[in-house]
């Protein structure tokens, strides 16, 4: 064969592995979790728990603030992220599983993407719980405009968990890995942050405003861009000690 | 670089000894006189802090590729002082927004920001000291994401409509003020010294702590 067939064909194969590996990481987690679903309840409890006490301090004579619902949804997203990054990889480490993982002959960014499509599908599944209770709570009508409402949050979910996801890999050998994650994780994430609660807001507003939501939703999609670029460059050198 | 720091140290002195009298013989400004004279060190102090995050981005990088303990003392010191820069930077923005906007802090699209980039810096300091080891390569993905949003910042006021003056204020004084544009690239040069003197010494320092550690530890063996 010769030597560009070859490389086309090695390469090929690579990609294959790469999805492939991210596919049986990401089933391994899920595995794990269907047994027990410890993680999914206790921070879906505390998501529901996270709304109602920012009910109570933005509640006015019975009537919540006008538009401060789309401020907490995210608020809420961003706390059960946080725990649930935190937990999933207390399991990890609990079971020094990691190192399991990265002595295999896998490459390590297909880890990378398999933990992260995993962080995702468990925050997809609280914020599932979550729009439809902040709907009801705060009188906000997040389901007028469900396309952009998806985009907003599939986009943000994914900004915030792939440097999350990062972060706490990298956290997971540290003492204060408990405190530390939050500490870095939401200046960095910001962007993400204020681009979900102002797409939100423009989406909740009466009338909608739609051409403000999708600026923010195609600002989303350049930040993901960027964070996942880096977030996959980096995990490499920081998963090697 | 020894022989460089004590020149250096005097050329600093000597610039911020020589600007308060140039800004204060300087021209006047028509509507704000006196407080719109603290532009020239708060155009200044950013510069410097923008200095300190591309050898913050930069020697991370190489540090976390490459594991050159060098960048890493590098790293270090230009984080410490974008911190340092940055809160100069904030406070002085804030006194001359009181006295310009009437009010200390607005939220609109560079305040924030600069504030989050205070904040990820503050992060890499606090995860250099209590991180525990490996410390310093976490430190390094967070210099290099802080880095990543220097860029943002900088374009920040021109792509969207903010209380801030816009990134053609330069451009703008240069044809219509001269004297105030040659004043403020001097001023600029200054705190561009006293980064690098700061820079210099502080690397020095750990260069020191490093050379402490290696001979406790043969002590020890």
């Amino acid at each position: 064969m010769s030597a560009v067939r070859w490389t086309v064909r090695v390469q090929a194969i690579e990609r294959a592995m790469f999805l492939r590996v991210a596919w049986l990481v990401l089933r391994k987690d899920v595995a794990i979790e269907a047994k027990t679903r410890e993680i999914l309840y206790t921070t879906l409890f505390f998501a529901v728990a996270c709304v109602l006490v920012f009910s109570f301090a933005f509640v006015r004579e019975g009537q919540p603030i006008e538009g401060a619902g789309g401020g907490i949804l995210w608020i809420a997203i961003i706390f059960s992220g946080n725990l649930a990054l935190g937990r999933t990889f207390e399991r990890e480490r609990y079971g020094d599983t990691m190192r399991a993982l990265l002595l295999a002959p896998a490459p390590r960014a297909a880890i990378y993407v398999g933990k992260l499509l995993g962080i995702v599908a468990l925050l997809s599944l609280i914020e599932l719980m979550l729009v439809p209770m902040v709907a009801l709570l705060f009188q906000a009508p997040l389901f007028a405009r469900p396309g952009h409402m998806v985009a907003l949050l599939v986009l943000g979910t994914v900004g915030f968990s792939c440097v999350g996801t990062l972060f706490a890999a990298m956290l997971m050998r540290s003492r204060t890995r408990d405190v530390l994650l939050p500490i870095l994780l939401y200046p960095v994430t910001v962007p993400v942050i204020i681009a979900g609660v102002l797409g939100t807001s423009a989406l909740t507003q009466t009338p909608a405003d739609e051409p403000m939501a999708t600026l923010w939703i195609a600002l989303l999609a350049f930040f993901d861009v960027v964070f996942v670029t880096l977030s996959l460059w980096m995990f490499e050198p920081l998963m090697t000690e | 670089m020894r022989k460089l720091l004590t020149p250096l140290v005097v050329l600093t002195a000597a610039m911020f000894a020589y600007a308060p009298i140039a800004i204060l013989n300087g021209p006047a400004e028509s509507t704000m006189l006196l407080i719109s004279k603290i532009f020239y060190f708060h155009f200044s102090t950013w510069m410097a802090l923008t200095a300190g995050l591309i050898v913050c981005g930069v020697c991370s990088a190489i540090f976390l590729f490459k594991g050159n303990a060098t960048a890493d003392r590098f790293a270090f010191a230009a984080a410490e002082l974008v911190t340092v820069f940055g809160a100069f930077g904030l406070a002085s923005g804030s006194i001359w927004g009181r006295k310009a906007w009437g009010v200390w802090w607005q939220w609109d699209a560079r305040l924030p920001m600069a504030l989050t980039l205070e904040l990820i810096f503050l992060g890499y300091l606090i995860v250099r000291k209590y991180g525990g080891p490996g410390s310093d390569k976490l430190a390094a993905a967070m210099g290099i994401f802080g880095a990543a949003t220097g860029p943002f910042i900088y374009k920040s006021v021109d792509w969207w409509r903010t209380i801030h003056p816009q990134t053609s204020v330069m451009t703008t004084l240069s044809i219509k003020a001269p004297e105030m544009w040659r004043l403020v690239w001097f001023c600029t040069g200054a705190f561009l010294l006293l980064f690098v003197v700061l820079l210099l010494v502080r690397v020095h320092l750990e260069e020191r702590r490093a050379e402490l550690d290696r001979l406790y530890l043969e002590a020890e063996a």
